[in-house]
C-alpha cells in the first residue's frame, strides 16, 4: 500500500464516519447537512470559534507527537494523558515555587520542568518495556490513573488555594502566562510552539541518523539489531521525548489557559492523542491537521448542539468510528500485522522488488 | 462495637463495589486465555449498562433488563472479534477505538431513549436476597448473604468458568489457542471459533458488570458511568495471574481499596483518600514488574492468527 492509496483509504475512511454521524443526526430528527455546516462554518471560519479550535488544537496536537514518537519505534504509548497531568503538576510547582523570574527566563524553565516531568513519567514504562519486556500498554494505561490521582491530591492538599471552594491551585504570577496569539481570545502561543516541534521532529526521523533508528526498530527490530542499533536505547529515547512531549501540553493547558493547576484539567487529551496520530498515519507533518480537524470536531459539537439541536454526543461516535475505520483501513489483508507499519514495510519491500524486476526487464 | 459496623460496611462496600470489576475481569481473563486483548471493556461495560437500562424501563421487569443487557454485550464482543481475528487491527488500537466508539453511543442512544432528563430515568431492578440463616449472622451477614441476584451469578459464573477453563476438554483447547494457535491448529482444534467463542463469552461478562451497576446499584443509566472499571478490571486481570479465581479476588481487593477511600473521606479527612484510590493500581503495576508478566500471560495474547503464515 503505497503512500496514495494509504491516504485514499484514510479519506474514505473519514468520509464513512461522518456519513454514520449524518444518519445518527437524521435518526435525531435533524438535517445532518445543516448540522455540519453549522460545526465545520463555527470551528473554522469563525473568529471565536476558530480560536476556540485553536486552543484544543494545541494540547491535542502535542499529545498526538506523543503518540507518533514512541509508535514509530514499535511501542504503544497510552500514557499521554498521565504524562500531561504530570507535566501540568511538575510546571505548577515550579511556576508557584520560584514565582519572580522574568518571563523570558521563567516560561521556557516551566516547559523544561514540564517536560522533565512528562519524560518522567514516560521512562517507567519505557524502561520495563526495553529490559524486562513488559507491555507497555497495561503499565501507561495504569500510571494515567496514579498520575491523575496525584494531581488530584496536590490541589487538594499541598497545593490548594487559600479559600478555594473546590480543588485547585494558586495562580501563576502574569510573567509566566503564555503571550495571547489572536487579540481577544484565550488562543495563545501554544499552538506555535505545537507546530514548531512537528517540523524539529519531521526533519529529525527523515534526515537523521538517530532519527531513522526509530523507524528500523519500529519496523524489523532483528534487522535493526544486526545493522547495530541499539534497540533499548532507543526505545528509551523514543518514549522519553514522547513523554517530555505530552508534558508540555500539560504545561500549556496550566500556562497558556488555566493560570492554575485544577484537578481533572486535561479533557482526555492524551487520548485525543491516539486518535490525531493514526488519523495521520504516524506522519508527524500531518499530525497539525489532524489535530485541527478533530478539534474543531468537538469545539463545533457545542455549538452544533445550541444551533441545530442535535446531540452533541454524535461527534463523539464520529470520532470513535473514525478510529475504528482509519486502523482498519491501514491493515491490509492477508498480512500478520502485530505493529500496523508491518504492512507499510511490506510495502515498500514488494515495491521496491517490482521496481527492480521491471528495471532488469 | 463501632469498629464492627465500620467493618461490616467495608465488606459490604468490597462485594458491592468489586462485583463489576470481578465481572468484567473474568471476561478479560477468557479473552485473554484465547489469545486476544480485550481493551474494550470499559466500553462493553457501558453497553451493557445501557442493554440493562433500556430494557428494564421498556418493560419494567429487572430480567428482561438483564437479557438486554447480556444481548448489547454480545454484540459488542463479536463487532471486537471480527476486527481482531478478522480484520487483524491492532488489538489493542481496536479496543480503544471500540471504548471511543461505545462511550459516545451509549450517550446518544441514552437520550434519545430516556429523554433529556438530568438524572435519567429510574428503572427496576433486582432487589437483595437474604439467604437464610447466614443473613442474620453478625458482621459478614448483612454484608455478604443478603446480596443482589447478580453477586450470587457471579460467584455460580466464577466456579463455573474456572472449572470450564482449567478442568474441561473445550478450555484446554483455549488454552492451547492462547498459547500457540499454530500447535492448536494442526491438532484440530478450531482456532478462529474457539477465539470468537471467548472474546464473545468475555463481551458478555463485561456487560453484566455495567447490569450490575444499573439494576443492583444505581438504577438509572448515566453516561460514563462505567468510570474506568473496565481498566481496573485489565489490572485485576495482572494481579490475578490469568486465573477466573485470582481475577475475583484481586477484583475484591480493588473494591476493598474503593470502599476504604469511600469511608474515609467522611470519617477522617486529614489522611488523603487518593492513597487508596492509587492503591489498585500500584498494586497491578507492583504485581507487573515484581511477579514479572510473561511467566504467566498467555505467549500468544494479543498477537492475530494468521494461517497462512508460517
Amino acid at each position: 500500500m503505497n503512500r496514495f492509496t494509504m491516504q485514499r483509504r484514510i479519506a474514505i475512511a473519514l468520509l464513512l464516519a461522518l456519513s454514520v454521524g449524518g444518519v445518527l443526526i437524521l435518526l435525531d430528527g435533524h438535517n445532518p447537512f445543516e448540522a455540519y455546516e453549522v460545526l465545520f462554518l463555527e470551528s473554522f471560519l469563525n473568529y471565536w470559534g476558530f480560536s476556540n479550535t485553536l486552543v484544543k488544537a494545541s494540547p491535542m496536537l502535542l499529545a498526538g507527537l506523543a503518540v507518533i514518537i514512541p509508535m514509530r519505534a514499535g511501542v504503544f504509548n497510552i500514557g499521554g494523558e498521565g504524562q500531561i497531568y504530570i507535566g501540568g503538576l511538575f510546571g505548577a510547582v515550579f511556576a508557584l515555587a520560584i514565582p519572580d523570574l522574568p518571563g523570558l527566563l521563567g516560561v521556557p524553565l516551566i516547559f523544561i520542568a514540564a517536560a522533565a516531568g512528562g519524560a518522567f513519567w514516560a521512562a517507567i514504562p519505557a524502561y520495563l518495556k526495553a529490559y524486562r519486556g513488559t507491555n507497555e500498554v497495561i503499565v501507561t494505561l495504569l500510571m494515567n490513573f496514579i498520575a491523575i490521582h496525584i494531581v488530584s491530591y496536590a490541589v487538594a492538599g499541598p497545593l490548594l488555594a487559600e479559600g478555594a471552594p473546590y480543588p485547585y491551585s494558586e495562580e501563576v504570577s502574569e510573567a509566566y502566562r503564555l503571550p495571547i496569539l489572536i487579540p481577544r481570545s484565550d488562543t495563545h502561543v501554544g499552538i506555535v510552539f505545537g507546530l514548531a516541534m512537528t517540523v524539529i521532529l519531521y526533519f529529525w526521523l527523515r534526515f537523521t541518523p538517530s532519527g531513522f533508528h526509530l523507524d528500523l526498530v519500529g519496523r524489523n527490530a532483528r534487522a535493526a539489531a544486526y545493522a547495530g542499533v541499539d534497540q533499548k536505547k532507543t526505545i528509551i529515547r523514543a518514549m522519553l521525548i514522547g513523554g517530555s512531549l505530552a508534558g508540555t501540553a500539560g504545561a500549556i493547558e496550566v500556562i497558556g489557559l488555566k493560570y492554575r493547576l485544577f484537578h481533572l484539567f486535561s479533557d482526555g487529551y492524551g487520548y485525543d492523542g491516539i486518535v490525531v496520530a493514526f488519523l495521520a498515519a504516524l506522519n508527524p507533518i500531518v499530525a497539525p491537521l489532524t489535530a485541527l480537524f478533530l478539534a474543531g470536531l468537538s469545539a463545533g459539537a457545542g455549538t452544533m448542539q445550541r444551533a441545530v439541536g442535535v446531540d452533541s454526543s454524535v461527534i463523539e461516535v464520529v470520532e470513535g468510528l473514525v478510529v475504528v475505520l482509519v486502523a482498519a483501513a491501514l491493515v491490509t489483508p492477508q498480512t500478520k500485522s502485530t505493529s500496523i507499519l508491518k504492512p507499510l514495510a511490506k510495502n515498500l519491500r514488494l515495491r521496491r522488488q517490482t521496481q527492480r524486476q521491471k528495471k532488469e526487464a | 462495637m463501632i469498629d464492627l459496623v465500620l467493618l461490616g460496611d467495608v465488606l459490604a462496600g468490597t462485594a458491592r463495589l468489586g462485583t463489576p470489576i470481578a465481572f468484567a475481569a473474568v471476561g478479560g481473563v477468557i479473552a485473554e486465555r484465547g489469545g486476544l486483548y480485550n481493551i474494550g471493556l470499559e466500553g462493553q461495560i457501558l453497553v451493557g449498562a445501557l442493554g440493562a437500562a433500556a430494557g428494564s424501563f421498556a418493560t419494567g421487569s429487572a430480567l428482561i433488563g438483564l437479557g438486554c443487557g447480556i444481548i448489547c454485550g454480545l454484540i459488542s464482543g463479536l463487532l471486537l472479534g471480527y476486527m481482531s481475528i478478522r480484520l487483524r487491527i491492532n488489538q489493542l488500537v481496536g479496543g480503544i477505538a471500540l471504548n471511543l466508539l461505545l462511550a459516545g453511543l451509549t450517550a446518544f442512544l441514552s437520550r434519545q431513549i430516556f429523554g433529556a432528563q438530568a438524572g435519567g430515568a429510574r428503572v427496576n431492578g433486582f432487589s437483595q436476597i437474604d439467604i437464610p440463616f447466614l443473613s442474620d449472622l453478625p458482621v459478614v451477614g448483612p454484608s455478604l448473604f443478603s446480596q443482589d441476584p447478580l453477586f450470587y451469578l457471579l460467584i455460580g459464573l466464577a466456579i463455573a468458568a474456572w472449572f470450564w477453563l482449567m478442568k474441561s476438554h473445550k478450555g484446554l483447547d483455549l488454552r492451547a489457542v492462547g498459547e500457540n494457535p499454530k500447535a492448536a491448529d494442526l491438532a484440530g482444534v478450531p482456532v478462529f471459533r474457539m477465539q470468537y467463542l471467548a472474546i464473545a463469552v468475555s463481551g458478555v461478562l463485561a456487560a453484566l458488570a455495567g447490569v450490575h451497576l444499573v439494576l443492583s446499584q444505581v438504577y438509572v443509566f448515566a453516561e460514563g458511568m462505567s468510570a474506568g472499571k473496565g481498566f481496573i478490571a485489565l489490572a485485576a486481570i495482572i494481579l490475578g495471574r490469568w486465573s477466573p479465581i485470582g481475577a475475583i479476588c484481586a477484583a475484591l481487593f480493588f473494591g476493598f481499596c474503593d470502599a476504604v477511600q469511600f469511608k474515609l473521606q467522611f470519617t477522617s479527612p486529614e489522611i488523603p483518600y487518593q492513597l487508596f484510590l492509587i492503591l489498585p493500581y500500584l498494586a497491578s503495576l507492583i504485581a507487573l514488574v515484581v511477579l514479572g508478566a510473561k511467566a504467566s500471560a498467555p505467549a500468544s495474547v494479543g498477537l492475530p492468527y494468521d494461517r497462512e503464515h508460517r
